[in-house]
């Protein structure tokens, strides 16, 4: 049993919890993720984290409202448990000195960038995050990811705050004044997908973190697979981060879509009950 | 009774649900031996001198003396006897291979009769001995040293039940919510009851060992913690995590997935009850690929997911399929289509990315090839096209990565298992011993469990002789 320390609401679908996990709070290193299952009827869903701390003996955790287990988790409140979280899995996030990093988040993508952010920093990189976001109210964590990065460009699709247009933007605007050693991409696949294809015409390393459908998250069932370079590959013993320009990301997208319509069953049926 | 009159008695036959009735419903398929059929199969054991089934059995069960025990009614003697040698009776007497162990090797074969049917004896036996024995085990005294296993499947419990029982601390950490492995995810209900597994474990318990789920062994903690908490010890059983896939075009459509996913969001996650979140694909025309148990359990679960139509494809002939006889049998009662000799070669799918066709290859039998078995060769220029909307790949598995990846110093092998003495299952690292799928590649219950033991045995010798 996992215990919940804190919950915040970031925006209208999106909440960050804090909660008790000392082992994982320990051992886990940006790039990692954890899965959890909320009761015995929750689904295994996997979360990145979004920070930790190890001598509180707790990790963040942000979660958007998208299917049932994650909803409910998003019902559940300060002193709740959660049943299982088992992790830190997939493997860290390579940290190292490359130069200037541009960290490109979109949604709920910017927490599991800003351990990434923050690590980069610490080994000497220049950081430029990109926050992306329909409009202002989904852009999450400005304040945190400022105090990580030497400069940060917001883009909304509206233009309701920051620039207005879409992340591929931001990210042109810094490749035109300065030269990019390294880019980092965490969002909706189909944003990382133009992420990628932008700076692959740009010729700079880009590191994608792959949010597959997954159950075990240890390598057992293969849920996850992707096409990377051709070959199948599993996001939860191989990733979560692979080379971005080597992701087949319209057969991941498609694969995102398995469930759809048994997940919006699902939706209806919680929402009748309630 | 003399042998003649012993000979004479036919074989039983283990009571079973209605095919019709039982595809649509999780019960157990086999009802188990009434205790007059029980006591008139035992009868048919001859109590050979020098019994060949012993040798036949992974982990050498003193057969011929616990079914004497059944002649004379002393079931719970025979029980104490299965326990002696198996950790896990009520499992093996369910999912062994006898035809291919013990009763392979029965005297009656060689005149020309039936075996003796030693798995449904051994599974009356211990599930009589869960409904009347007293469920208590006496906890032996601690001798204070801890050991630490990785894995809670078949391997890992019959270490942990040996080594409590020579006193040790013992403590499992399993990586999934639930204790049991591929007993739980793996094995469907209708096959091996949960509460089966969860009684042999509550036993376990009792013996002193603690059970760790959601802790992986090389992530939430690593092997080098284990020893600075004071762990002396440690055996890996974390079995054959890893699902092989034919690396074949349109394998990543939407509908085509590993056993081990199926089977996982049926049996562990409850995916086919509508109170449970997670979601499960019912196709109604079904494929699935390999003729393993685990493809058994597969098209057997999907026929009772609604399936109208569910065919086992297979490159080679029904003489080579890997599965128990018993599955096959109850898999074809149950109406799944064998489609032997075929093998897939393409999926093909709709604009929403979802399969609706596989283009199979046929086949023939060759020159027999390292396994024994002939070899399956394509027949130039025979295909045959499939409608199918969901196809199930059980063509093996292999070793889980995270504890080689994560063990520096570890010797593994090219395919990826952990290398150990054969006698011993120590590995390159004296301190670390190894078992089941993570060694074999992937095998069966019995197999994992007999090298439990024999790891268990060993490792007691090492720490006794002070060498660990």
């Amino acid at each position: 049993m996992n215990k919940i320390l804190s919950k915040k609401q970031f925006s209208e679908k999106v909440f960050s919890f804090i909660v008790e996990a000392p082992l994982i709070a320990k051992a886990r290193r940006a790039g990692h993720f954890v899965i959890i299952r909320i009761d015995q009827r929750g689904e295994r869903i996997p979360l990145t984290i979004a920070d930790s701390d190890p001598v509180k003996g707790t990790i963040t955790l942000v979660c958007q409202k998208i299917g049932v287990t994650s909803t409910r988790l998003c019902e559940m409140n300060e002193g709740d448990s959660i049943l299982d979280i088992v992790g830190p899995l997939g493997k860290a996030t390579e940290i190292r000195k490359f130069g200037t990093v541009v960290c490109a988040g979109g949604g709920v993508g910017v927490a599991p960038m800003l351990p990434i952010m923050k690590a980069m920093r610490e080994a000497g990189n220049k950081v430029i995050s990109i926050l992306a976001g329909r409009t202002k109210e989904l852009i999450i964590l400005e304040e945190q990811v400022r105090a990580a990065s030497d400069e940060v460009i917001i883009m909304t699709d509206d233009g309701s705050y920051g620039n207005k247009g879409l992340i591929t933007n931001g990210i042109e605007m810094v490749i035109s004044r300065e030269h990019v050693d390294m880019c980092v991409t965490i969002g909706p696949a189909i944003m990382m997908k133009f992420v990628s294809l932008l700076t692959k015409k740009y010729d700079i390393p880009t590191i994608a973190s792959l949010n597959t459908i997954m159950v075990d998250g240890t390598g057992m069932c293969g849920a996850c697979r992707v096409t990377v370079d051709g070959q199948t590959k599993f996001v939860c013993v191989d990733g979560p981060e692979f080379d971005a320009h080597k992701v087949d990301f319209d057969e991941m997208l498609m694969r995102l879509g398995a469930y759809r319509d048994l997940e919006a069953e699902a939706m209806n049926r919680y929402l009748n009950q309630k | 009774m003399t042998a003649k009159e012993r000979m004479q008695i036919e074989r039983v036959k283990m009571n079973e649900l209605d095919p019709e009735y039982r595809s649509h419903c999780i019960e157990e398929v086999n009802q188990g031996l009434t205790e007059e059929q029980a006591r008139q199969e035992a009868q048919r054991c001859l109590g050979c001198k020098n019994p060949q089934c012993v040798q036949g059995c992974p982990v050498n069960i003193s057969i011929p003396e616990f079914i004497a025990h059944i002649q004379e009614g002393q079931y719970l003697d025979a029980a104490a006897v299965l326990r002696r040698t198996s950790s896990l009776p009520a499992v093996c007497g369910r999912v062994c291979p006898q035809e291919r162990q013990c009763e392979s090797k029965c005297i009656h074969l060689k005149t020309g009769g039936k075996a003796v049917a030693i798995g449904y004896l051994e599974r009356f036996v211990a599930d009589y001995e869960r409904n009347n024995g007293d469920g208590k085990v006496q906890r032996p005294s601690s001798n204070g040293i801890k050991i630490a296993v990785v894995g809670s499947g078949p391997c890992g419990l019959s270490f942990a039940g040996d080594m409590a029982k020579r006193g040790y601390e013992v403590s499992v950490f399993e990586a999934l919510h639930e204790i049991g492995g591929v007993l739980k995810y793996g094995i469907p209900e209708f096959r091996l009851p949960n509460n089966i597994v969860d009684h042999e474990i509550g036993l376990l318990r009792q013996l002193g060992v603690t059970f760790n789920p959601d802790t992986i062994i090389g992530k939430t903690i690593t092997v080098d913690q284990l020893k600075e908490m004071g762990y002396r010890a440690v055996f890996v059983a974390s079995g054959a995590g890893l699902p092989n896939f034919m690396n074949i075009n349109g394998e990543n459509l939407i509908g085509v997935m590993s056993s081990n996913e199926y089977l996982t969001r049926v049996n562990l996650m409850g995916a086919a009850r509508d109170e449970m979140d997670t979601p499960v694909l019912k196709g109604k025309r079904v494929a699935v690929i390999g003729g393993g148990n685990t493809a058994m359990d597969s098209a057997r679960t999907a026929k009772r997911l609604g399936a109208e139509m569910v065919m086992i494809v297979y490159r080679r002939s029904e003489e080579e399929m890997p599965a128990r006889l018993e599955e096959v049998k109850h898999a074809k009662e149950e109406g799944i289509d064998f489609h032997t000799l075929h093998n897939p070669i393409e999926y093909r799918g709709d604009e929403k990315g979802r399969v609706n066709e596989m283009l199979l290859q046929v086949m023939e039998l060759g020159e027999p090839d390292a396994s024994g078995r002939r070899k399956p060769v394509p027949v130039e220029g025979k295909t045959e096209l499939v409608k199918v909307d969901m196809v199930i790949v059980s063509v093996g598995v292999s070793p889980n990565p995270i504890i080689p990846r994560t063990v520096e110093g570890l010797e593994t092998s090219k395919k990826g298992t952990i290398v150990v003495n054969d006698d011993t299952l120590q590995s390159s690292i004296p301190t670390l011993f190894a078992g089941g799928d993570i060694v074999r590649g992937g095998a069966t219950v019995i197999l994992a469990m007999g090298d439990g033991r024999c790891a268990a045995t060993a490792m007691h010798n090492a720490i006794t002789k002070g060498e660990i």
